[in-house]
């Protein structure tokens, strides 16, 4: 391994320190917190998430007008941009049925991943069946929506 | 107001993150993609790299705050394994997640990403919010 792939490695080994610890300063980590923002009629409504998703994109934005500028990233040839650009029925059924596990569970990708090392059983059973959701559509779920590749 | 400044400075470290890794390696920081990828075996060590920074932060951020961030977790396990099912097939069915889409997607102006934040939104507030009369 030369020293640019090791210096790719650190940043990104940094960056996903930085989520994790934002995660777990922002409240984000915590289901509780969650379920109590998505649940808007609990009459104790926590609008905290708001303001992480706010704050998020508020830095997001600059950022990303900045990429618009660079001919390429400091330690890559290019950057890796998603490509799609259709609203199309997978993109809306999947946000929908991940939006119904996140709200009756209160947990999403990164901050379930997160809490991996705090050591709570129901966070690797979160985990392992994410995981199993994963592998699921990429596989067997995936061959079955496009037979013909 | 005050109460909400650890969410939005903490909200500001998930966009400055994201921003380093666009910026710098050019690639975006969604999670449910990372770990996607790495199930499948896909660029293994970067995307392990991301996963092990991301599971060590609740353990920096105990370091410097002398504490460990709350995590209650109400949910039994069968609607676990229920919601992290639906999660895991959603987000790599809808190509994205809270980060991806709703981070990076939004503030990348993409439609895309804006009608599945909005989907994940609704269904989310929606689900939470009927299992409120429940509980």
């Amino acid at each position: 391994m030369n020293a640019l792939n090791l210096a790719r490695l650190g940043v990104t080994l940094l960056a996903g320190a930085l989520f994790g610890f934002g995660l777990s300063l922002s409240g984000m980590l915590d289901p509780a917190r969650v379920i109590g923002f998505l649940d808007v009629a609990s009459g104790a409504w926590d609008p905290s998430l708001m303001f992480v998703l706010g704050g998020a994109v508020a830095v997001a934005i600059p950022g990303v007008m900045l990429q618009r500028r660079l001919a390429r990233p400091v330690l890559e040839e290019t950057f890796h941009m998603p490509q799609a650009t259709v609203i199309d029925r997978p993109l809306l059924l999947g946000a929908a049925l991940f939006g119904i596990g996140w709200g009756v569970a209160g947990l999403c990708p990164g901050p379930a991943v997160s809490a991996l090392s705090l050591g709570l059983m129901p966070v690797f059973v979160f985990v392992a069946a994410m995981a199993a959701g994963m592998l699921l559509h990429d596989g067997p779920l995936k061959r079955l929506r496009a037979p013909r590749s | 107001m005050t109460a909400y400044w650890p969410s939005l400075f903490g909200g500001m470290l998930l966009g400055v993150s994201a921003m380093i890794l666009l910026l710098v390696n050019g690639r975006i920081a969604g999670i449910s993609g990372i770990v996607g990828r790495l199930l499948g075996g896909q660029q293994v060590v970067t995307n392990a790299a991301f996963v092990i920074g991301l599971v060590l932060g609740p353990l920096i951020y105990a370091a410097a705050f002398g504490a460990l961030p709350d995590v209650t977790i109400a949910a039994s396990w069968p609607v676990l394994v229920l919601a992290g099912l639906l999660v895991g097939v959603g987000t790599r069915m809808g190509s994205g997640c809270t980060s991806g889409h709703g981070i990076l997607g939004l503030a990348r102006f993409s439609p895309r990403s804006m009608a599945a934040t909005a989907t994940f939104l609704a269904a989310g507030v929606a689900t939470a919010t009927i299992l409120g009369f429940f509980r």
